[in-house]
């Protein structure tokens, strides 16, 4: 898997919800160690695009490769995934909430676990002995907190919807340059965002959606589509 | 082995939601708590009157009560979309489905336990039969409840008014295992004939219902 020169291929992808087609024939090659940024207004396409990378929805026509697999399920254990909501219980804490997800992957052993979960937890910027549960959270926090449930299975691929939605601009760069790390330390990036412009510093490549086609590929943010 | 690790954790992360909002187990102990005190006034039996009808009463009580915690399992894996985190890991679809069974069946044990008493002090009862008989019956019924009551919760997870859509799916399918937890339950109580036959009408029901449960689950999980 450490190999392959694309981390994603898609294939004509067309994704119809009844009459709706939200993908209407995406098609590209996305190589590995890179960040990817998608960029398009509200209906594009971006987070149906996401969640197919991810797993979470079957195109209905087309074939997209994940990792050099055409069944998605078979990398799941490789893919981070951070949605738009959180996708964390409210009613527990930080350390909680990571150690039960750190179980659905495999890191079975409590003190492996804690020890992971305390340093992706710290990897964000939030402190780890945080006892307060999730939903006393700034959104801020909620934010990062589920930027570390994402990061916990030290993902080859991972897909980022939103990350910087109501995110105050400090802790926002601060993400932003914990992505470059990562990009840098071999992980394959995607991320959809209204703000694209936090990522110009460390994004490969943006790609702009319109109408649930891919209309440009660009490595600068200045050449955005007509 | 992973398997049970994860059921395990589940199990216990849900048992820790609940005992910290404890949304499922007040509501349904206040449902049951107002049909025991509205039929105990509404009928006033005589003691022969009551173990005739209590067996019906109190089953009635106990699945109308647990639609209550059915709904409110997989409602708490909606908030924040949490089910997607469990659908994007490697983690089998079973497991979480077995925790979710066990769960709302210590869930529904807990209002049995609670609720049990105050029947038998309302409704004047005393068992004729061999009460110990009461206890696998009480097991198989709850068992029977919700294995397919986890189920379908799951099945109309993704429909507009969930919260109708279970008992129209749930209920027509739970008449042989109503039937069955009711008339053994009468039979103990009025001591007039043996209960084995309905118990063995309830291990086969648990029986089939987990295996057809087991083997269609992933596919409900999977569905957009």
């Amino acid at each position: 898997m450490n190999d392959i020169p694309h981390a994603v291929v898609a294939d004509s992808l067309i994704k119809q919800f009844g009459r709706f087609a939200a993908l209407r024939g995406v098609s590209g090659e996305f190589s590995t160690r890179k960040l990817y940024v998608i960029v398009g207004e509200n209906g594009a396409g971006k987070t149906t695009l996401l969640r197919i990378m991810a797993g979470l929805s079957h195109p209905t026509r087309g074939m997209v490769s994940v990792l050099g697999n055409r069944n998605v399920k078979e990398v799941r254990a490789h893919i981070g995934y951070m949605a738009h909501p959180s996708l964390l219980y409210d009613e527990m804490t930080g350390m909680e909430n990571l150690g039960y997800f750190a179980g659905l992957y495999g890191i079975q052993q409590a003190s492996n676990s804690a020890a992971t979960c305390r340093e992706v937890i710290a990897s964000v910027n939030l402190d780890p002995d945080l006892d307060r549960r999730v939903g006393q959270y700034s959104q801020g926090m909620r934010q990062r907190m589920s930027l570390a449930r994402a990061l916990l299975n030290d993902p080859k691929l991972l897909l980022l919807d939103e990350p910087f939605s109501n995110v105050d601009s400090r802790s926002a760069k601060e993400m932003a340059g914990l992505l470059g790390q990562l990009r840098n330390g071999g992980k394959t990036i995607f991320v959809v965002t209204h703000q694209p412009a936090l990522l110009a510093e460390v994004a490969d490549e943006f790609v702009w959606m319109e109408a649930g086609k891919i209309v440009k590929r660009n490595s600068s943010l200045e050449a955005s589509p007509q | 082995m992973r398997f049970f690790a994860i059921t395990r954790a589940t199990l216990a992360k849900d048992v820790r939601l609940e005992w910290r909002s404890k949304d499922a187990i007040n509501a349904m102990l206040f449902f049951s708590l107002l049909v025991v005190v509205i039929f105990s006034f509404a009928f006033d039996p005589t003691a022969e009157e009551s173990r005739r009808i209590a067996g019906g009463l109190v089953w009635v009580a106990f699945l109308f009560a647990a639609i209550v915690a059915l709904n409110q399992t997989w409602a708490r894996e909606l908030r924040n979309q949490v089910l997607d985190a469990y659908r994007v890991s490697p983690a089998p679809a079973n497991p979480l489905f077995l925790a979710k069974a066990f769960g709302n069946f210590i869930f529904v044990s807990v209002l049995e336990a609670l609720m049990t008493p105050l029947f038998i002090v309302f409704y004047k009862l005393r068992a004729l039969g061999s009460a110990w008989e009461l206890l696998p019956i009480a097991v198989l019924g709850t068992w029977a409840l919700v294995v397919n009551g986890t189920f379908f919760a799951a099945m109309s997870l993704r429909t507009r008014s969930r919260e109708i859509m279970l008992p129209l799916l749930l209920f027509p399918l739970s008449i042989p295992a109503l039937l069955g937890m009711v008339n053994a339950t009468t039979a103990i109580l009025t001591g007039e004939e043996s209960a084995r036959f309905w118990i063995a009408l309830l291990v086969a029901y648990d029986v089939v219902f987990t295996v057809a449960c087991l083997l269609l689950f992933e596919v409900v999980l999977e569905a957009e």
